[in-house]
């Protein structure tokens, strides 16, 4: 409960909630689009930075063993979600291969917003967790695009290369790279604009998600009990084996919780646009509305709280 | 004295607004089948298909080419046989004089 009321009035969480309260009252606040581009470019290059430092300080038996996890959840994720999803929501293919892509990818917003919650008390966490988002980001997606087009004979290249391609995955590697080779003493020098304003830039760039998750709220209807169902459990029990994975894996109580963060978020950037070329035939209301209006909002009010109470059962 | 009238050529002017996600993949279709350059701009819009204003909820791209009728014929059979039936798109053809209409078709 305390955990919960802490993550919940922090600038970040609470920037989310006027945002979504601005557009139901039907307020003209929204971030102008070159605004919201330059500010998501911001965000990822910056935790690519900062992950990078840290990466540059860490021995490769710390890392191998939970990235090696982070990359086999990435490919398990969407094949029990595709599952799942046939079984009991009565999808066509393509939907519910796209929604098994959108949670079986992460959201690297949503993982910042986890990472602000640890530095906000002060719980120590691997730096180089940021690393895992970009192991995770990409194998989902895959895995979900070639179950929906197995045996099918068409190709699911474009969407492939599409998110290899974008610049989710280009950022954040990228700045992984720049942030190993100039260490920790490099990333001081740009510390002052890229890591010091970094919490504030994440409050500005949730309110203009919360305008637009609050603006998804009214598809809500169309989207059914067992799909809502599973925006909350599927994140959920994702969490839940992210925390677990960590502590076999040999993390901390912060990078446990963090890669369950990780774990848990669905992407809504990189996933969309892959799934809306590879996967035409599937309707994009039924993949965003859970992602945007049910799962960004439960992670990030109270999946960020539950994660963290996971892993600190797990390490005692 | 006055100036020589000026000699105009009567082409065509398609224009397609389409999801941005597609913005790539029509450019190369366009070029493809004879457009020899092309105007792109980022739009927004609402249609039978919803909204369409930004990232998350899917901006549009504006592309707008000066071709022959014949390719602007053989654009519309492509956008119709891949585009319309799964993405949101809209494309329509307008006649408009240009001078130097060799640099067109």
């Amino acid at each position: 409960m305390e955990l919960l009321q802490t993550n919940l009035l922090t600038p970040v969480v609470l920037a989310f909630v006027l945002g979504a309260i601005a557009a139901r009252v039907g307020s003209d606040l929204r971030l102008p689009d070159p605004i919201y581009a330059t500010l998501s470019i911001y965000l990822v290059f910056a935790i690519g930075l900062k992950g990078g430092a840290s990466l540059s300080q860490s021995s490769l038996s710390e890392v191998a063993l939970p990235g090696v996890a982070a990359l086999l959840l990435g490919c398990a994720t969407p094949v029990w979600c595709y599952a799942l999803l046939r079984r009991t929501a009565d999808l066509s293919r393509e939907d519910a291969a796209a929604l098994a892509a959108h949670y079986g990818s992460i959201s690297i917003v949503t993982f910042m917003a986890g990472i602000a919650y640890l530095d906000s008390i002060q719980v120590e966490y691997e730096g180089f967790v940021p690393a895992f988002a970009a192991m995770l980001e990409v194998p989902g997606i895959a895995v979900a695009l070639f179950l929906a087009r197995r045996g099918s004979g068409k190709s699911s290249r474009e969407g492939l290369i599409e998110t290899l391609t974008g610049r989710s995955i280009v950022l954040l590697t990228g700045g992984l790279v720049i942030g190993l080779l100039s260490g920790p003493e490099g990333v001081e020098k740009v510390s002052a604009f890229f890591i010091d304003p970094f919490q504030g830039v994440l409050a500005l760039f949730l309110l203009e998600m919360g305008r637009v998750a609050s603006s998804r709220l009214g598809d809500l209807r169309q989207s059914g009990a067992v799909l809502m169902a599973f925006a909350i459990i599927g994140p959920a029990f994702h969490g839940l084996l992210g925390v677990a994975l960590g502590w076999l894996t040999g993390l901390s109580e912060g990078g446990s919780f963090a890669l369950g963060i990780l774990s848990a978020s669905a992407s809504y950037i990189a996933a969309p646009a892959a799934v809306r070329l590879s996967l035409p035939e599937a309707n994009p209301s039924v993949y965003l509305t859970p992602v945007l209006a049910v799962t960004f909002p439960f992670n990030l009010t109270l999946g960020i709280p539950l994660f963290h109470t996971f892993a600190r059962w797990f390490h005692g | 004295m006055a100036d020589p009238p000026l000699h105009t050529t009567r082409v065509k002017l398609l224009t397609v607004i389409a999801e941005a996600v597609l913005e790539d993949r029509l450019i190369r279709d366009v070029k493809r089948l004879g457009a020899r350059g092309f105007t792109r701009s980022a739009v927004t819009g609402e249609g039978s298909r919803g909204r369409r204003v930004g990232d998350v909820e899917g901006a549009n791209v504006r592309l707008e080419c000066l071709v022959s009728e014949e390719v602007a014929e053989r654009i519309l059979a492509e956008l119709s046989a891949s585009y319309f039936e799964h993405y949101a798109a809209v494309a329509f053809v307008e006649d408009v004089s240009v001078v130097r209409g060799e640099k067109y078709i």
